[in-house]
């Protein structure tokens, strides 16, 4: 899709789009070896493919034990001559009442909230959190080559 | 169900774990792996995660946990073979496994658990002959 835009949207930029369900342990396995396979397509070094994997098995794991199973998505944006992959991880579970606490460091060991929130954001180049008691809760992370 | 083996060598036992593994695998590799300990007397076991690819927060958890419990068990375990960008990646992310001795490959963790298994002398070093066996005052 062309854009006369100077700096398009990275949704306007050409890219597959691909769903997973997540709804059992080994649908978390399966996700990380597709986030796997679509970081090397993408280009990714293998240190950043180990970091994005690893973010979307602590979002994968959360979706599932905390949100009672949800949905991945996976696709390769391009933006700018540059590739990248975006994860959006989302559930229709319970929500999470205090965003902030959960992304705060050693709030998640005390058990409860999404275990892993603040070590994944680190991992990623882009994250994005919401969430809506009794509503669900939606995590888009980006990871891109360099 | 698919289980991850346990082997038995000398008064040790070896893990490796080489599939990428999913959480009940994990927690029943936690749960063999206590039994085996008790089952055998094992004073050591030694896992190899080589082959893993990535070591998110719940299998830093396990490992994390597997080492507290052998410990409770009499028994030293060590961690040996992760790769370079799974360590790197496992810090950022937050878990530094306190408490969990590594070492680089498998010939490295024998060492330590020969040397673990090893009775100690008074004094902790080896036995060279010369040493009186009471100085007198």
């Amino acid at each position: 899709m062309a854009t006369t835009s100077p700096t398009p949207p990275p949704d306007a930029s050409e890219h597959q789009l691909t769903l997973f369900p997540i709804v059992c342990d080994d649908d978390v396995v399966q996700f990380r070896h597709q986030v796997r396979a679509a970081a090397v397509a993408a280009g990714l070094r293998l240190i950043d493919q180990t970091k994005l994997v690893t973010a979307a098995s602590e979002l994968a794991r959360n979706a599932l034990e905390h949100g009672g199973g949800g949905l991945g998505e996976i696709s390769t944006p391009r933006t700018a001559g540059r590739t990248g992959v975006r994860l959006i991880v989302e559930d229709d579970g319970p929500g999470i009442p205090d965003v902030a606490l959960a992304l705060t460091d050693g709030a998640s060991r005390a058990g409860g909230m999404g275990m892993g929130l603040p070590g994944a954001r680190r991992l990623v180049d882009a994250f994005e959190l919401w969430s809506e008691v009794g509503v669900g809760t939606c995590v888009t992370v980006e990871k891109w080559a360099r | 169900m698919e289980r991850i083996p346990i082997l038995k060598l000398g008064k040790s036992l070896f893990v490796t774990v080489q599939v990428d593994i999913d959480d009940r695998l994990a927690t029943t590799l936690q749960d063999d792996l206590m039994q085996r300990i008790v089952d055998t007397g094992a004073k050591g076991v030694l896992i190899d995660i080589s082959s893993m690819e990535l070591v998110d927060s719940f299998m830093g958890r396990m490992l994390a946990g597997i080492a507290s419990m052998s410990r409770i068990l009499d028994a030293e375990v060590v961690v040996v073979g992760m790769a370079p960008v799974v360590a790197i990646t496992l810090v950022e992310l937050g878990l530094s496994l306190p408490g969990v001795r590594m070492a680089l490959n498998v010939e490295r963790g024998m060492a330590i658990l020969d040397q673990a298994l090893t009775p100690l002398r008074v004094g902790g070093e080896p036995d060279d002959g010369d040493d009186l066996p009471y100085a007198p005052t």
